[in-house]
């Protein structure tokens, strides 16, 4: 006998809750509590030796959490998952889990400019040094990698260049190396692609974006594929005693979810970006229906990508969906529901045009975020990348003109009527 | 790969667990899973023969020397080590035989089942119990349990 596959929609409802047995609630209760009670001394010297399984602390675990953390792994075809407080303590924690003075990561130039700056500056003062490559060449990450590399690091799509990683190809590099593959899916969500079937150890997402999906609240995901093998000889620090955690050998005792408790114990237990269960609880409302919007971003956006690319206004778009972009066949391998909610193009009169044209939208949101339900618009240039310099911006993919549009999920007519309201005061 | 009735089945009739390989050092797996089925109702039997006594039970050399009816075999031991254990798992009348994470051993599999024993193989006996009937599902591992029952009563 072998079980039933829950489709993706069913997964989005459905997993990471039972109704509890007390009450049979069927949504998921807020547990709103620090501390748990223990059954006995034993007991809780069973929970503090990870002999049994318990929640002791909410900064460790919490049971509104955890529906959360098992809906992400369940969506992205993953072991398991570990919750925190945001997309950017999501990837702190996930590469301190393996990284420590004197190690390197290899990673895409393309990042997200807050993505940058901690590998750039911030690790780089805790000793770990991060090297920039070209992504859109899988072959420059060989090229970087030394006996000191821990970890090749990428976008699904990057931000704002949303130039489509060839994930199977820097998978492929990463595992003859012995090293893993670590995804940042935020862009895609599980819904539109799936880093773990192309060979990826680990995805992380900020959920403050489309699982989230209505802009209300900050939240970052850890899913471990639950398939690298941490004991190659590459990670003592996997297969060794933690001397953060009274010894216990994470990968011996977790096997394929050894990398997320030990994110979790080591991690979140003594650096304490915590995800609130209230948070929690909000960002399962949006992934209930990640499916449903995310097919409606991916559809408008490409109509508007379609409209801007005729329009007299523009003088360049990008979006992977279109033809003519130079991701165009990646994006079809990789994200072959469709490419995305966010779209960047440029306004002939070049930044000021630009400016103009922010200033002119009527109900697409100036601000620094993507993934809401509704259109979102910034000029990156000045904003999500302006701690960058000039040269900086142009390697991370964001020219002085580039606006970087995340479409929603309003009537398309209207999305259209106020772009084109907006571009014609823009002369 | 067992189906999740099939494991239910084995942690529901199987509450007697010869744990073969069981170490008494309390950091290492087989001790944390034993420890935990322990604390779940379940009767454990330690089999090492460098031990006299583990948890609280005594310990035997071998399967044979129980005195008593084992239900399942639960086997921490190296992949090839799991052909005699199940022949000795066969000979004592055990209902199932459980082979760890890691062991894997297709001719011990096929020689148990043809004996009419259930084989579960690469799995651990405290994780599917956890996965199964609670406590997995608190630490964000993917159970792939969808159900809008209450949750079941443990074994």
């Amino acid at each position: 006998m072998t079980d039933h596959v829950f489709g993706f929609d069913t997964l989005c409802l459905h997993s990471g809750q039972i109704p509890d047995s007390d009450t049979g609630s069927r949504a998921v209760p807020i547990y709103q509590t620090t501390s748990y009670v223990f059954d006995s001394p034993e007991d809780a010297a069973s929970l503090f030796n990870l002999q049994t399984f318990g929640n002791v602390y909410s900064r460790i675990s919490n049971p509104t959490v955890a529906v959360l953390e098992e809906r992400v792994a369940a969506l992205e075809n993953g072991r398991a998952a570990v919750a925190v407080g945001s997309g950017m303590a999501a990837q702190m924690i996930a590469l301190l889990n393996i990284c420590e003075a004197g190690d390197e990561i290899v990673a895409a130039k393309t990042l997200y400019g807050g993505t940058h700056t901690q590998l750039n500056v911030n690790f780089r003062k805790l000793g770990i040094n991060t090297i920039f490559v070209d992504s859109d060449d899988p072959e420059n990450f060989a090229r970087a990698i030394t006996s000191k590399t821990k970890v090749l690091y990428a976008e699904t799509l990057g931000n704002p260049s949303l130039n489509v990683l060839d994930i199977e190809a820097v998978s492929r590099i990463a595992n003859q190396a012995g090293l893993p593959l670590f995804i940042d899916n935020t862009f895609a969500s599980p819904y539109l692609c799936c880093p773990f079937e192309w060979g990826a150890a680990i995805s992380l997402h900020s959920a403050t974006k489309f699982l989230g999906g209505h802009g209300t609240t900050m939240g970052g995901v850890i899913v471990e594929s639950g398939k690298f093998p941490w004991d190659n000889g590459h990670f003592p620090t996997m297969t060794m005693p933690s001397l953060g955690y009274h010894g216990v050998r994470f990968y011996e005792t977790f096997g394929d979810f050894g990398f997320t408790m030990k994110c979790r114990m080591e991690g979140l237990r003594t650096f304490g970006p915590t995800l609130s269960p209230f948070n929690a609880f909000l960002l399962l409302q949006g992934v209930e229906t990640l499916s449903l919007r995310m097919d409606r971003h991916c559809s408008n956006a490409l109509a508007v990508a379609r409209y801007l690319e005729n329009h007299e206004r523009i003088a360049w778009v990008n979006y992977p969906g279109l033809q003519n972009c130079s991701s165009y066949a990646l994006g079809q391998k990789y994200l072959s529901k469709g490419a995305g909610a966010v779209l960047t193009f440029g306004i002939r009169g070049g930044a000021p045009a630009g400016q103009k044209f922010i200033e002119s939208v009527q109900f697409l949101s100036h601000l620094a975020n993507i993934g809401d339900a509704k259109s979102l618009v910034i000029h990156p240039a000045s904003t999500t990348h302006r701690q960058l310099s000039e040269e900086e911006q142009i390697a991370c993919g964001v020219p002085p003109d580039l606006i970087r549009l995340s479409v929603g999920l309003e009537t398309l007519d209207d999305i259209l009527w106020d772009i084109d309201q907006a571009l014609s005061k823009s002369k | 790969m067992t189906d999740i009735a099939t494991l239910q089945r084995v942690l529901r009739t199987g509450k007697t667990i010869a744990v073969v390989g069981l170490s008494a050092d309390w950091f290492r797996p087989s001790y944390f899973a034993a420890k935990f089925m322990q604390e779940h109702g379940y009767k454990i039997i330690p089999v090492n023969p460098k031990y006299d006594e583990i948890l609280g039970e005594k310990c035997y050399p071998n399967l044979t020397a129980i005195p008593f009816p084992v239900d399942t075999v639960d086997v921490f031991r190296k992949s090839a080590d799991a052909l005699p254990i199940a022949k000795e798992a066969i000979a004592i009348g055990a209902k199932h035989l459980w082979l760890q994470i890691g062991v894997l051993n297709f001719e011990a599999e096929k020689l148990a089942q043809s004996a009419g024993l259930t084989v579960v193989m690469d799995r651990c006996v405290k994780i599917e119990y956890a996965r199964l009937f609670g406590g997995l599902h608190w630490f964000g591992v993917n159970t792939k349990i969808v159900s809008a029952r209450k949750q079941m009563a443990k074994p």
